[in-house]
């Protein structure tokens, strides 16, 4: 039980820093929140390419997962798993294991836009 | 060089017709605008029909207001905000006016009066509609991001008025005189912060307003207002600095109308902007104020910031406009 | 009146001057809050699944991402996330719900202007560049590893 508190804080924490990591760029530098969320991706793919945010994953769960370092993370993980496997798998790995996330955001973003309207905003 | 337009027959706007979304409601000025719509949607399935259906309303209204047939109108002059302005040349069409469209961003009510007062003072035409239009939701996604994305509005943002306002110039006894015009020439300092639009366009007001006190030898105080379009908040405070480096101190009657219309303790930052917000604060408060007397002479100055999403995003500087009309009564 | 009042220079300097900050403190805060929140949230799909269906690896992480996106994508059909996102900034943006906010409010959006060339040609508009990216990165990767055996 103390190790399941211990992990729900944990991910707190981590996901937590990440995210004011993301609020200091958009604080104190001119770049936008589209180039931060590709930089966060790439930072992913680049730790990982290392090894490193494995440790991260272990460490935090989702904390380190659901950002989209994590993403990150993911593609690398495939495509270094890929790898093993061959040049094709090199190549197609990373998008593999990233299928179910993509597919997931293309087909509810698919079924959302046919149920719903932009609401007009009032502030 | 003849900078200043005299209108010695002073051609006057007879009627007004507004119509403002609910925000824009419940804000100051909301008891005097006609019409209010109760949802951005106008009962209409897209935002651009909803925009659209304002403008038509607008038009319609100031002409039903003068008793007049839409047939006796000689000209409708107008521009919008959408991309190639189909807000303004669709109600030309509902209604099968002679139409010029017209385009300067958010100074569009400004462009469109002096080119009707100058047909009307020059006897070529009689009856002339002036009237533009803007929508929050048709602009946000034309200019910024999709309404639903989750992206935080920079504290030097402003937001687009929801709202449409027409009038009719004519030559009569009655109405709001126009009496001089100055075009404004397009300004450039460097600014290229998409969300400071009223850092872009403040230098454009000093410009023309400095010229137009130059050439006149009038005075900041020979008037009970200065009433820019949407600079908004930053952006007045922006241009006072700018004018007073100038030699003029605009402090004491200068108003705008991005300030004016909403009540500043909602949450849209530095306040109105839009090609509809100058022209719903002009058409229905400013224009009422003046016919009954309460302000003898004012200037209005529209300001527009001239940019496109293509522009901005090959990272052009933003230009700015801001033509000076001199109304009294 | 053609000569400037000011450099451009001086002038953008009185703008950067008198141009609101945003509020740093209250940002960071809400960011953490929220995105920290989110994450929680991610923990607590995660062991569920573990415990319930018994998933572990891959599988694991692949199932939490969908009910995130799931959720983002439901909070932003009915008009509340872009609300979140106003006051959490980079805690909403972030997370994976965010990414798929950005999919699904374009899509929404664009709607308007018809299946082919409105909803799916919009669709990955502001999300595009992290697929791009983040497959070329991962390709990359991958043929470095490949190649050099690591």
């Amino acid at each position: 039980m103390e190790s399941i508190v211990l992990s729900y804080l944990k991910a707190f924490l981590v996901g937590g820093c990440i995210c004011t990591l993301a609020q200091l760029l958009i604080n104190y530098t001119k770049i936008t929140a589209g180039k931060i969320l590709v930089c966060f991706m790439l930072g992913g793919v680049v730790l990982q390419a290392f090894g490193i945010y494995e440790y991260l994953v272990d460490f935090a769960g989702s904390g380190a997962t659901v950002p989209i370092s994590g993403f990150g993370y993911l593609l690398a993980n495939g495509a270094i798993k890929g790898a093993r496997e061959g040049l094709l798998g090199a190549l197609t790995g990373g998008l593999k294991s990233a299928s179910a996330g993509i597919t997931a955001a293309t087909i509810f973003s698919f079924l959302n836009a046919l149920i719903f309207k932009p609401k007009s905003k009032i502030n | 060089m003849k900078r200043i337009l005299e209108f010695k027959k002073t051609p006057k706007i007879v009627h007004t017709a507004t119509i403002c979304g609910p925000k824009e409601a419940q804000g100051n000025l909301g008891k005097y605008i006609d019409k209010h719509l109760s949802d951005d949607y106008n009962d209409e399935k897209n935002f651009e029909r909803a925009e659209r259906k304002m403008l038509s309303y607008a038009i319609k209204s100031v002409v039903e207001k003068s008793g007049k047939d839409m047939n006796e109108i000689d000209l409708y002059i107008g521009g919008d905000l959408l991309n190639q302005i189909i807000s303004s040349s669709f109600c030309a069409r509902e209604y099968s006016l002679p139409f010029l469209g017209v385009y300067t961003a958010c100074a569009t009510m400004a462009e469109s009066m002096i080119i009707g007062a100058s047909l009307v003072e020059a006897g070529l035409i009689d009856n002339c509609i002036c009237a533009t239009c803007s929508h929050f939701s048709t602009a946000e996604r034309q200019y910024r991001f999709p309404l639903e994305q989750g992206t935080t509005r920079p504290p030097q943002s402003q937001w687009t008025v929801t709202g449409a306002g027409a009038n009719m110039i004519s030559l009569s006894n009655t109405g709001v005189a126009i009496r001089r015009a100055l075009v404004g020439r397009v300004i450039d300092y460097g600014v290229i912060d998409v969300n400071n639009m009223g850092a872009a366009m403040a230098p454009a007001v000093a410009h023309s307003l400095i010229e137009f006190f130059d050439e006149t030898k009038v005075l900041p105080s020979d008037y009970n207002l200065i009433l820019t379009g949407d600079l908004g908040t930053l952006g007045s405070r922006i241009f006072k600095e700018v004018i007073k480096k100038g030699g003029y101190s605009v402090d004491e009657n200068h108003v705008d109308c991005g300030e004016l219309i909403y009540n500043m303790e909602e949450k849209e930052y530095q306040g109105g902007s839009g090609a509809g917000c100058s022209a719903v604060v002009f058409n229905s408060y400013i224009y009422k104020k003046l016919l009954c007397g309460e302000y003898k002479r004012i200037l209005f100055i529209p300001t527009g910031a001239l940019l496109s999403t293509t522009s901005s995003q090959q990272g052009e500087s933003i230009p700015g406009i801001a033509h000076i009309i001199e109304l009294g009564v | 009146m053609n000569k400037k009042i000011m450099s451009n220079e001086q002038y953008l300097k009185l703008v950067s001057d008198i141009t609101p900050k945003t509020n740093e403190k209250r940002s960071l805060l809400s960011s953490f809050l929220v995105g920290g929140f989110i994450c929680s949230i991610g923990q607590f799909i995660r062991y569920f699944f573990m415990l319930v269906f018994k998933m572990h690896g891959d599988e694991l992480a692949s199932a939490t991402s969908v009910v995130l996106i799931f959720l983002g994508i439901l909070l932003t059909g009915l008009g509340v996330y872009d609300r979140i996102g106003k006051r959490a900034g980079g805690g909403s943006i972030v997370p994976i719900t965010g990414f798929a906010n950005s999919v699904a409010s374009p899509a929404m959006e664009f709607a308007s202007e018809g299946f082919v060339y409105g909803l799916a040609a919009k669709m990955f508009v502001v999300a595009g560049p992290i697929i791009v990216y983040g497959v070329s990165a991962s390709a990359i990767v991958g043929l470095i590893y490949y190649f050099f055996g690591l």
